[in-house]
């Protein structure tokens, strides 16, 4: 056992941890943070998807030890100070941008990282952004069009 | 996953140390060795994480044109640096499995697995890039030494690539959609004193040059020299995705695809 220390949502943490804890484990069951899902496990799904140092990353596929002093921010640390929504999470609202609502955390971290690297981006490069992130409802096309409404875009071109 | 001690040392030589222990392994993004060990289809003693060296970071163009790439570099990170330079390397890096992964997974890991359908050793055999190590500088040509074998040995660190940078390069990749790796990937690469084709993706002895159509292209650099010229589907991979025959024929329509669009 090693220690790590690490912020995440603001909040400097330390835990416990063993070298194969993954991050997704010290999310989850070291700091209750279950909004972050596991899918399938295998880094192909996204439902585990937050930012490390504003990128995005698989919590499932990076090891809790390469973490000491990193800025971790999850779906629990998206909403605004008051309690409301984020702007992307309103737009997944108000688009029904999810059914089960399972791979919607990953969705949405994911879609803040690409609007914050690309703020107007056109539907083809969200799609192709959306390459690693897997709704098993098919619920892609209302996903698409919350991201182009939460850039501020008209959502009737994603909306055909 | 069985349980392994963890090093992250921040120098190279804390790194290779930390390697020569009993059953040490490096670990680069770890987008495929994560998912193999979680799989219990390796079980280090001590995983040793190459992430937080500096000097195996970052983009260069040397003195003599070359550029450099540190073997700890991210994909996203080659996407986006190596584009004013290299800008057919730079596309490839951009269309490695999706943004979280390419956030993650090194050009050096990507070399030292050498997956026979990675996207990296048909750019690095095309180019003639020259791999190097904390140990030694390989050619290309010497690095691939068939599926998931190569030049490394124990515990040895890719510490850099170089890329000789074509007058013209293109990189085609048919997708197979639920991995993102390539099913068939072929990068052609025209130098002055020749033309270099390279596919990955479709032979069971790994990425491979196809000589002939490096022949045909050096002296007509069209899709239309290629002719009637075919890769032979003997060798090539089988699978639930595609025969041998159907891999053999993707070789020959990309390598077309990927003169028109660099030339």
């Amino acid at each position: 056992m090693s220690k790590v220390t690490l912020t995440v949502n603001g909040r400097t943490v330390t835990r416990e941890i063993e070298g194969r804890t993954l991050l997704v484990q010290l999310l989850r069951e070291g700091l209750g943070l279950t909004g972050t899902h596991v899918g399938c496990d295998t880094s192909q799904c996204g439902a585990c998807l937050v930012h490390v140092n504003g990128q995005a990353v698989k919590s499932c596929s990076i090891f809790a030890a390469e973490l000491e002093g990193a800025e971790v921010r999850t779906i629990e640390g998206m909403a605004n100070r008051d309690g409301s929504l984020s702007v992307i999470q309103q737009a997944f609202q108000d688009c029904h941008g999810l059914q089960c609502g399972f791979c919607t955390p990953g969705m949405v971290m994911s879609a803040a990282a690409l609007l914050q690297d690309n703020p107007r981006p056109t539907e083809a490069e969200v799609r192709h952004h959306l390459e690693g992130n897997l709704c098993r409802c098919t619920g892609y096309h209302n996903i698409v069009k919350a991201i182009m409404a939460a850039s501020g875009q008209d959502v009737a071109m994603a909306a055909e | 996953m069985y349980n392994f001690d963890f090093a992250r040392p921040d120098t190279l030589q804390d790194a290779q140390a930390a390697l020569r222990a009993d059953d040490a392994q490096a670990l680069g993004g770890g987008q495929t060795l994560i998912p193999t060990l979680k799989q219990r289809l390796a079980a280090p003693a001590i995983l040793v994480s190459l992430t937080a060296i500096p000097e195996l970071k970052g983009i260069c163009l040397a003195d003599d044109g070359r550029l450099c790439i540190g073997g700890a570099t991210t994909h996203a990170t080659v996407a986006r640096e190596a584009a004013a330079h290299y800008p057919a390397l730079a596309q490839l890096a951009g269309n490695i499995g999706d943004p979280a992964v390419r956030n993650r997974g090194t050009i050096g890991g990507s070399l030292a697995n050498n997956d026979p359908s990675a996207c990296y050793p048909a750019a690095v055999l095309a180019s003639g890039a020259t791999v190097i190590t904390d140990r030694q500088e390989v050619a290309a040509d010497d690095y691939f030494q068939g599926m998931f074998a190569t030049a490394l040995g124990e515990g040895e660190i890719i510490t850099e690539v170089r890329f000789p940078v074509p007058q013209a390069a293109n990189y085609q990749k048919f997708v197979q959609p639920a991995s993102r790796f390539a099913l068939v990937g072929v990068f052609v690469a025209r130098f002055a004193h020749g033309v270099r084709v390279a596919v990955t993706g479709a032979s069971e002895g790994g990425v491979f040059r196809w000589h002939k159509a490096e022949a045909a292209l050096g002296d007509d650099f069209r899709a239309e020299a290629l002719g009637d010229l075919a890769v032979e589907a003997d060798g090539m991979i089988g699978d639930l995705h595609g025969t041998p025959e159907y891999r053999a024929h993707l070789v020959r329509v990309l390598t077309g695809r990927a003169v028109t669009a660099a030339a």
